[in-house]
């Protein structure tokens, strides 16, 4: 029967089942199969974001999104750098993870919708449109168009660009909205993120 | 003359009127009838192996059939064993699979049943699918063969498309049920649901949830006007929220729903609508969907939460308040899938709440970022434990775990029967300790003596596995993944765990020497996967010559090239699949994939 108790020989990482090609730079504490980590590695894997930038840049174009690599440069206790995905780990089905990237949208974050209160001149009530909900000012035009359709349409001028336009006398709607500071501003200035 | 002898023999002379025959003298019917009231399937492969007038007996009785794994008989075994059967339930590929671990056109394609189905069994009733290559053609051939044919359940299939829907919608007279779990279908955007005449009203089941594209509502809404038994109905994105409602006044006697994409922004008139419709539903147990659910309409459902028994969040991306405020209206309880965006605190809520809880599976937000924390830990599932003395199936996901509430889990919860947990980073200590959690888990074997399924997780090394191995006696499916430190690992589980029927093991250290020391157990079991371990072709190799009734299949890289029969035994291999079986090795291997 069996006495040893010496570890067996691990798998090189070529046949580790990971899909991808970077070096052992970051995967030495990780490999599967390997050695339990030292009781230090889940102060390791936190540390790794300023130890290893160069796999975690990879990793960054790879799956997580570029707002995220801002988070690697944080400081000590900052979360840990998005990890290079080991193939079905952690167990989610592929329809559950489909559904979750479909609801989350590209940002990936979970918040709860940004709804902002929408007045139009003459409107009898307020409406609110979620902003997270659009990927655009465009987008957000067309929202609104719906939602006070019998006010206005949205007109395609010659140069391109799209006005709300009153579906009645034809003038012209203008998109403004309130800042933090208390000032009116107009709708389409600032980048949409 | 004297009464009839007990070698059973007819007897030429009549036996006075008054002795009745002895038991084993029994006409079949009889034994029929009493087989009837065993309750497993188990029980009645007992009995047909006690003599041959009772496996004749049985096997001609057999109703229901269920095929865990399609390759451990053919088609034909099942239809000329069991000639009478009205129900067949098949299961495909291995559970791994759910995870993108086995390689594409691996197999378990269903048109071989189907086509021996239609054959031998043409008053079969109920089909039921799992994880298999299900295609139009099958689907077809099902419409076709089977004149009485009530029951289609497809769960987590792939390979159809709504032009296979259309031809079940259309064929399928007496259909009753039609559910889709989960499935791959391809959207040929036919109006398959339009296909179901206007003179059926049969269905008691629809579950579509899982089809991406859209519906014809009016269609939809004349189906379910006319079918009066309808109990269960699970609908898809398409279906919006105005036309839920309209949809539940049609459908007042539904039991289980499935509300598909309910959101929009919010809207008094609406949210009236859909108070007063669900007000109305009064029978309704089972709630699920809700993907992109908007919080100011979850109190539409509040009139329902005091009959609810079954509730799956399990897409809701809802957060805090108003989702704790929801569930914890729900105090009848039994079933609650979530997101961990329920938290610590939300879980303090049910465990308060809903004391009737049996089944708890909590999934991860964001399973693959780890910068997005949400406060969900070992706490929740301690006070859940704590206070739902029914609690007996979980399934976790979380980023941390001690020993000590393993231990208290353990204690307070004899009553497992299934318990997963899902440490998200591999290796993961106790986080006060930054000890392996052997401790936890050997608490949770030891306590818990009707434990028949478990995933553990985290660091753990051999020693998990003896108290496994050694405790785990009614233990049928073990998953491990990046634990165990040796061979012995292995060795223990397999050398203990009497009733281990599914084991499934990736990237941890397990090598030949315990397979092979164990090779007999195999054929005990149902299947073992062993995929990114320390194993060899040849360890596989030998393990397939020693084991003759075993089919053992090795898979690699599917980008590598070259055949396996030129590598050497001391190559690695990289998954391993083996499973007992009477029909001898498949046929339909993918390249990447050879029968040693």
């Amino acid at each position: 029967m069996l006495v040893e108790t010496e570890r067996s020989s691990t798998e090189s990482s070529a046949a580790s089942g990971l899909d991808f090609e970077d070096t052992a730079l970051t995967l030495t504490l990780r490999l599967p199969g390997s050695a339990p980590a030292p009781p230090a590695v889940a102060s390791l894997s936190s540390s790794s974001s300023s130890a290893f930038p160069d796999a975690d840049r990879k990793c960054a174009s790879s799956d997580a999104d570029p707002d995220r690599s801002s988070l690697l440069a944080a400081s000590s206790d900052a979360a840990p750098a998005p990890k290079a995905r080991v193939v079905g780990w952690p167990p989610v089905r592929s329809y559950r993870k489909n559904a979750l990237a479909g609801v989350a949208g590209s940002s990936k974050a979970n918040q709860a919708a940004k709804f902002v209160k929408v007045a139009v001149d003459g409107a009898p009530y307020l409406r609110k449109v979620d902003l997270q909900a659009y990927a655009g000012y465009d987008q957000l035009l067309r929202a609104l168009q719906d939602k006070f359709f019998s006010h206005f349409t949205i007109r395609k001028f010659a140069d391109d660009e799209r006005k709300l336009v009153d579906a009645v006398n034809g003038t012209e709607y203008v998109p403004t909205y309130e800042d933090k500071d208390g000032d009116w501003m107009l709708v389409g200035d600032v980048p949409w993120k | 003359m004297a009464p009839a002898a007990p070698m059973g023999r007819g007897g030429s002379r009549a036996a006075p009127a008054a002795a009745a025959p002895p038991w084993h003298v029994l006409p079949d019917e009889v034994w029929e009838h009493a087989f009837s009231f065993l309750p497993a399937d188990s029980d009645r492969g007992a009995a047909a192996a006690a003599c041959r007038s009772w496996l004749r007996a049985e096997r001609r009785s057999r109703r229901r059939l269920a095929v865990a794994n399609c390759y451990a008989a053919s088609p034909q075994d099942a239809v000329d064993r069991f000639p009478a059967v009205r129900a067949v339930e098949v299961k495909g590929k291995p559970h791994f699979a759910d995870f993108g671990l086995v390689p594409p056109a691996w197999g378990a394609a269903a048109a071989p049943w189907v086509a021996a189905a239609a054959d031998g069994w043409p008053l079969l009733e109920e089909i039921s699918f799992k994880r298999m290559v299900v295609t139009d053609d099958c689907l077809e051939m099902i419409a076709a063969s089977f004149r009485n044919f009530q029951v289609l359940r497809l769960v987590s299939c792939e390979g159809f498309s709504t032009a296979g829907l259309a031809a079940i919608a259309a064929g399928c007279r007496n259909l009753r049920e039609l559910d889709l779990q989960e499935n791959e279908i391809e959207d040929c955007s036919i109006h398959w649901l339009s296909l179901f005449p206007e003179s059926f009203t049969s269905l008691v089941t629809l579950n579509f949830s899982c089809l991406e594209g859209d519906v014809n509502i009016t269609v939809l809404e004349r189906l379910v006007t006319r079918c009066h038994n309808l109990k269960t109905l699970k609908l898809n994105n398409a279906i919006p929220l105005d036309k839920l409602a309209n949809l539940l006044r049609k459908a007042p006697q539904i039991v289980e729903l499935g509300t598909g994409r309910f959101s929009a922004d919010y809207h008094p008139d609406l949210f009236s609508k859909l108070e007063a419709a669900f007000a109305g539903c009064k029978s309704l147990r089972r709630l699920s969907g809700a993907w992109d659910a908007v919080p100011e309409y979850l109190p539409a459902f509040y009139c329902v939460c005091d009959g609810l028994t079954s509730l799956n969040l399990s897409y809701t991306t809802v957060r805090g308040p108003e989702l704790i405020k929801f569930i914890s209206r729900c105090k009848k309880l039994q079933l609650l899938w979530v997101m961990d965006l329920i938290e610590d605190r939300g879980l303090a809520v049910v465990a308060s709440s809903c004391n009737k809880l049996q089944e708890l599976r909590v999934f991860p937000s964001a399973p693959f970022d780890a910068a997005e924390q949400v406060s969900l830990t070992e706490r929740g599932l301690v006070d859940v434990s704590a206070s739902c003395p029914m609690l007996e199936s979980v399934l976790y996901f979380c980023r941390r775990m001690t020993n000590e509430a393993l231990i208290t889990i353990a204690k307070n919860r004899p009553n497992f029967t299934c318990f997963r947990l899902c440490i998200i980073e591999p290796h993961t200590p106790d986080y006060t300790t930054h000890q392996p959690l052997d401790a936890g888990f050997s608490a949770i074997v030891e306590s818990c003596k009707g434990l028949r399924r478990l995933s553990v997780s985290g660091l753990l090394t051999d020693i998990v596995f003896k108290s496994i191995g050694a405790h785990a006696d009614r233990l049928e499916m073990l998953s491990i993944a990046f634990a165990g430190n040796s061979d012995l690992g292995l060795h223990y589980i397999l050398s203990g765990c009497k009733s281990l029927k599914k084991l499934e093991i990736r990237d941890c250290p397990f090598g030949d020497k315990p397979l092979l020391a164990n090779a007999a157990k195999l054929e005990t079991m149902r299947s073992l996967w062993m995929s990114t371990c320390s194993l060899t072709l040849g360890a596989c190799r030998q393990l397939a010559r020693k084991m003759p009734r075993l089919s053992v299949e090795v898979m690699n890289d599917p980008r590598r090239r070259c055949p396996l029969d030129s590598l050497t035994d001391e190559s690695p291999v990289e998954t391993l699949y083996v499973y007992r079986t009477i029909a001898g090795p498949r046929f339909d291997t993918p390249a990447c994939v050879q029968i040693v």
